[in-house]
C-alpha cells in the first residue's frame, strides 16, 4: 500500500470531524457527535483487549469511571488553585489514573486468560462499584463530582463554555487517540498481542511472557480508556459513581463486538452506530430489547460484527461479484425486511400493551393506526412474522449459491487483513442444508 | 449475642444453600460444556416470575413444580438452538451469547412485569413464625426454603452418584467423546443439563422470590456474587461450589450484622481517626457497609494465590 491509501481514511477522518459540524449544526447534533467522540476512543481501547489480545473483560468501564472521577478531581484543583493548565491537556490526567489504576489492577487479572480473566474483571468491576458507594469523598457519593470545564487557563482566546469548542477539543482527541492505538497494532508489541490471542501456547514457547503481554495491553487499554473517561468527564462537567460500574462496561462490549472486533474499523463503526441508537431511543421504549437482540443475532450468525460483513463484501466487490449478488440480496431482502417489520410490530404492539397501556390502546406504528389489543391486529402480527419468516429461509439457499458463485477462487488469494473471524470457508455450493450453508456464507 | 449468632447462622446457611441450587446447575453446566453461563441468574430471575405468575392464576404450590419446569425446558431449548450454534465460534462467543442473553431476558421481564417488584407472597399455609428464640421470630417460610434447598441438594447427589444417568453424566463430564463412542447421545445429555441446571435456577427463583424481592435487578444484583462461588470453589468442582456457597453465605450474613469500624478498633488503643483526613470514609466504614465488596475481595484474593480455586482441578 502506498503512503496515499494509508493516509486516506485518516485524512477522511479530518475532513469528517471538520464538515459535520456544519451540516448537523443544532446544539443536540453536536452533543451527541461528542459523545460519539470519546465512545470511539473507549471503544478502541476495550478492541485492544478484545479484539487484539482475546481476553474478553465485563469490567474495563472501570478505568474509564476512574479516569473521569480522576479529571473531574484534578479540574476542581486546578480551578481552586489557578494553576496554568489549559483545558486540552487535562484529558492526560484522566489517561494516567486509567494507567495507574490499570497497572495494580492488570497484573493480578491478566494473570489468566480465558474465562477466569472474564470472571476476574467482572469481580474487579464489581468490587469497584460497590467500593463507589463506601468512598464518599472520592466518588461523591448519590450526586457525584461536578466540575467546571470553564475555569482553567485559557489559551488563544477559546473559554470551552460553548459546545462547539469542547466538540472540536473532542475531535482533536479522538484523532490522535485512533492514530496512537492504529500506530500500536502495528508495533512489534502489537503483533505479540494477535499471536497470545491465537496461540498463547506457542508464544511462551518462542520466549515471550503471555502474562507480560496481557499485562501490557491491559496498561495501554487502560491508559486510552481513562482519556475517554477524562474526556467524558469535561463534556458533561459531573462524574457520578454510575460510570463504574456493569452498565457501561457491558455497553462498551457491545459497541466493539457489534461493531466488529477482527478491524481497526470495526470499534468505530459500533460506537458510531450505538451512541446514535442511544440517543434516538427516545423513539422506543424498548431499544435496549432490540439492542440485545442485534447483539445476540450478531455472535450467533455474524462474529465479524459490521465491520466483517462490510469487508467481506468489499473483496467481492473488487472481483466484479456484486452483480451477481445484489440481484438474490434484493430477493431475499422482501421476506427480510417484512420479518423485521413483524418482528418490530411485535415487541411494539406488545410494549404499548405491557408498558403503556395507561394511555389506552390506541397506536401508531410505521403509518399504521390500530388499537394494540385487538385480536385482528395481533392475528396480522402473527400471520407476517410466521409467512415472511418461512419465506425468508427459502431465499437462504439463493443468497447461499450467489455468494459462492461470487467469491469461487477467491479464497486462494492471500488475505492480508487482519484476523478473520474463524471463517470456514464453504465452497462446495451444494444448497442442500441451508442453514449450514447460510451461516458459512455470511461470515 | 448467642441471639446474633444463632440468627445469623441460620440466614446465613439459608442463603449459602440458595446460591448452591444455583451454583450447582452452573458448575454442572461449565464443566460439562465448558461454558460459564453468564445468563444463570436470568434463569434464577425467570424462575421467580414464572412462579409468581402462576400463583396469581392457581396458587403457590403448583408454581413450585410448574416454573421450574418451564424454564428447564426454555433453557433446554436455548442451548438446542443458540448455544449450539455459537459453540463452533469458540469459548468467548459462547461467553457472549450468554451475556446477550441475560441482557435480553432482563428487559424482556421489564417489559412484561414492569421495573417496580412485583407482589409475589409467601403462601398462607406457611405464613406463621416457626419458632421464636429470644424474642426474634423465624418465619416458617424460610424453614421450608432450607428444607426445599437441603432436599434438592441430596437428590442431586443421589442422582449425580447412585443412578445410571448420573454415571453417564459423570462419564461425560471427563471423557464426552468416548461417552458418544459408546452409543449415548451427547449432544442430547448437554441439552438435558443445560435445561436441568435452568431448572435448579428456576427452582431458587421460586423458593427465594417470595422471600426476598422479586424485582427486575435481582439477576443482575445476584449474578455476580454467583460467579464469586463458583471461581472461588474452582471451577468445575461441585463440593468446592457447595463449601464456596455456604462461606459465602456465612461471610455475609455475619459481615451484615456487625457494625464495627477500623475506627472503632483502633478506638479501643486510643488512636483517633479524623473523618475528614484522607480516605477517612474508609476507616470509618463499618464491616455492615463493606459487606458487599466483601466477596469480590476474597475473588481476588483467591485468584492470586490459589488460582484454581479451593477444590478446582483444572487451570482455566
Amino acid at each position: 500500500m502506498s503512503v496515499m491509501t494509508r493516509a486516506l481514511p485518516w485524512l477522511g477522518g479530518i475532513a469528517m470531524i471538520l464538515i459535520l459540524p456544519h451540516v448537523f449544526s443544532s446544539g443536540a447534533a453536536i452533543s451527541i457527535m461528542s459523545l460519539i467522540g470519546f465512545a470511539i476512543i473507549f471503544a478502541l481501547s476495550y478492541n485492544i483487549l478484545l479484539g487484539q489480545t482475546g481476553i474478553l473483560s465485563f469490567g474495563h468501564a472501570v478505568y474509564y469511571g476512574l479516569g473521569g472521577f480522576i479529571t473531574a478531581h484534578a479540574l476542581n484543583i486546578i480551578a481552586a488553585n489557578k494553576l496554568p493548565i489549559p483545558l486540552p491537556l487535562v484529558p492526560l490526567v484522566g489517561g494516567i489514573a486509567g494507567l495507574l489504576f490499570a497497572a495494580p489492577l492488570g497484573w493480578v487479572s491478566t494473570k489468566r486468560a480465558g474465562t477466569a480473566f472474564s470472571m476476574i474483571s467482572l469481580g474487579i468491576g464489581e468490587l469497584v462499584a460497590a467500593c463507589s458507594l463506601i468512598l464518599r469523598g472520592f466518588f461523591g457519593g448519590e450526586g457525584g463530582i461536578s466540575t467546571s470545564r470553564t475555569s482553567t487557563l485559557q489559551l488563544f482566546g477559546l473559554t470551552y463554555g460553548p459546545q462547539i469548542q469542547v466538540y472540536y477539543l473532542i475531535g482533536v482527541w479522538c484523532l490522535i487517540c485512533s492514530g496512537l492505538m492504529y500506530a500500536f497494532t502495528r508495533t512489534p508489541l502489537g503483533q505479540i498481542c494477535n499471536a497470545v490471542r491465537d496461540n498463547p501456547e506457542r508464544a511462551e514457547f518462542v520466549g515471550y511472557s503471555t502474562h507480560m503481554v496481557r499485562f501490557l495491553a491491559f496498561c495501554i487499554a487502560g491508559f486510552f480508556a481513562g482519556i475517554a473517561g477524562g474526556l467524558a468527564a469535561i463534556h458533561y462537567e459531573i462524574v457520578t459513581s454510575g460510570v463504574v460500574g456493569a452498565g457501561p462496561s457491558g455497553f462498551v462490549l457491545l459497541m466493539t463486538f457489534i461493531g466488529g472486533t477482527g478491524f481497526f474499523i470495526g470499534p468505530i463503526l459500533g460506537a458510531i452506530l450505538l451512541t446514535a441508537m442511544q440517543s434516538l431511543s427516545d423513539i422506543t421504549g424498548a431499544w435496549l430489547l432490540y439492542l440485545g437482540m442485534l447483539f445476540v443475532l450478531m455472535v450467533m450468525y455474524a462474529p465479524g460484527g459490521l465491520a466483517g460483513l462490510l469487508l467481506m463484501h468489499r473483496q467481492v466487490a473488487t472481483r466484479q461479484g456484486l452483480t451477481r449478488l445484489v440481484p438474490a440480496y434484493g430477493f431475499a431482502a422482501v421476506p427480510g425486511l417484512s420479518l423485521f417489520a413483524g418482528i418490530i410490530f411485535f415487541i411494539e404492539t406488545s410494549h404499548h400493551v405491557l408498558v403503556k397501556s395507561a394511555e389506552g390502546m390506541q397506536m401508531r406504528l410505521l403509518g399504521f393506526s390500530y388499537e394494540a389489543d385487538s385480536p385482528t391486529a395481533w392475528g396480522l402480527i402473527a400471520a407476517l412474522i410466521v409467512v415472511s419468516y418461512l419465506a425468508f429461509r427459502r431465499t437462504w439457499p439463493i443468497v447461499a449459491t450467489a455468494w459462492t458463485e461470487a467469491t469461487v477462487g477467491e479464497r486462494s488469494v492471500p488475505d492480508d487483513s487482519k484476523p478473520k473471524p474463524p471463517a470456514k470457508a464453504n465452497v462446495d455450493g451444494s444448497a442442500s442444508n441451508s442453514r449450514s450453508t447460510i451461516t458459512a456464507a455470511v461470515r | 449475642m448467642l441471639e446474633l449468632v444463632i440468627f445469623s447462622s441460620l440466614n446465613g446457611l439459608l442463603y449459602g444453600m440458595l446460591l448452591f441450587l444455583l451454583a450447582s446447575g452452573l458448575t454442572l453446566i461449565f464443566s460439562m460444556m465448558g461454558v460459564l453461563n453468564f445468563a444463570h441468574a436470568s434463569f434464577y430471575m425467570l424462575g421467580a416470575y414464572f412462579g409468581y405468575q402462576i400463583s396469581r392464576y392457581v396458587g403457590y404450590w403448583p408454581g413450585l413444580v410448574l416454573a421450574p419446569i418451564l424454564v428447564g425446558f426454555a433453557g433446554a431449548l436455548i442451548e438446542r438452538f443458540g448455544l449450539r450454534t455459537v459453540h463452533k465460534f469458540g469459548h468467548v462467543a459462547e461467553l457472549l451469547f450468554t451475556f446477550g442473553l441475560a441482557f435480553i431476558i432482563e428487559e424482556g421481564v421489564q417489559m412484561i412485569w414492569g421495573k417496580v417488584a412485583v407482589d409475589y407472597r409467601v403462601p398462607e399455609l406457611l405464613n406463621f413464625p416457626a419458632f421464636t428464640l429470644f424474642e426474634t421470630t423465624f418465619p416458617a417460610f424460610k424453614m421450608f426454603m432450607l428444607v426445599v434447598s437441603v432436599a434438592t441438594f441430596v437428590a442431586l447427589l443421589t442422582l449425580l452418584t447412585k443412578t445410571r444417568v448420573g454415571l453417564i453424566i459423570q462419564a461425560a463430564l471427563s471423557h464426552p467423546n468416548t461417552v458418544g463412542m459408546l452409543g449415548h447421545n451427547v449432544p442430547l445429555i448437554f441439552m438435558m443439563v443445560f435445561g436441568f441446571g435452568c431448572g435448579l435456577a428456576a427452582l431458587a427463583g421460586v423458593i427465594a422470590g417470595p422471600a426476598l424481592v422479586t424485582q427486575p435487578a435481582m439477576a443482575a444484583s445476584l449474578g455476580p456474587i454467583l460467579f464469586v462461588v463458583v471461581v472461588v470453589g474452582g471451577l468445575g468442582s461441585l463440593p468446592g461450589a457447595f463449601i464456596a456457597s455456604l462461606a459465602i453465605g456465612l461471610i455475609q450474613t455475619f459481615a451484615v450484622a456487625i457494625n464495627v469500624s477500623i475506627a472503632d478498633v483502633t478506638a479501643l488503643f486510643g488512636i483517633k481517626v479524623d473523618p475528614n483526613s484522607f480516605a477517612g470514609d474508609l476507616w470509618m466504614a463499618t464491616i455492615a457497609q463493606v459487606a458487599p465488596i466483601i466477596p469480590y475481595l476474597l475473588l481476588v484474593l483467591v485468584l492470586m494465590f490459589r488460582p484454581q480455586g479451593l477444590m478446582g482441578n483444572r487451570d482455566t
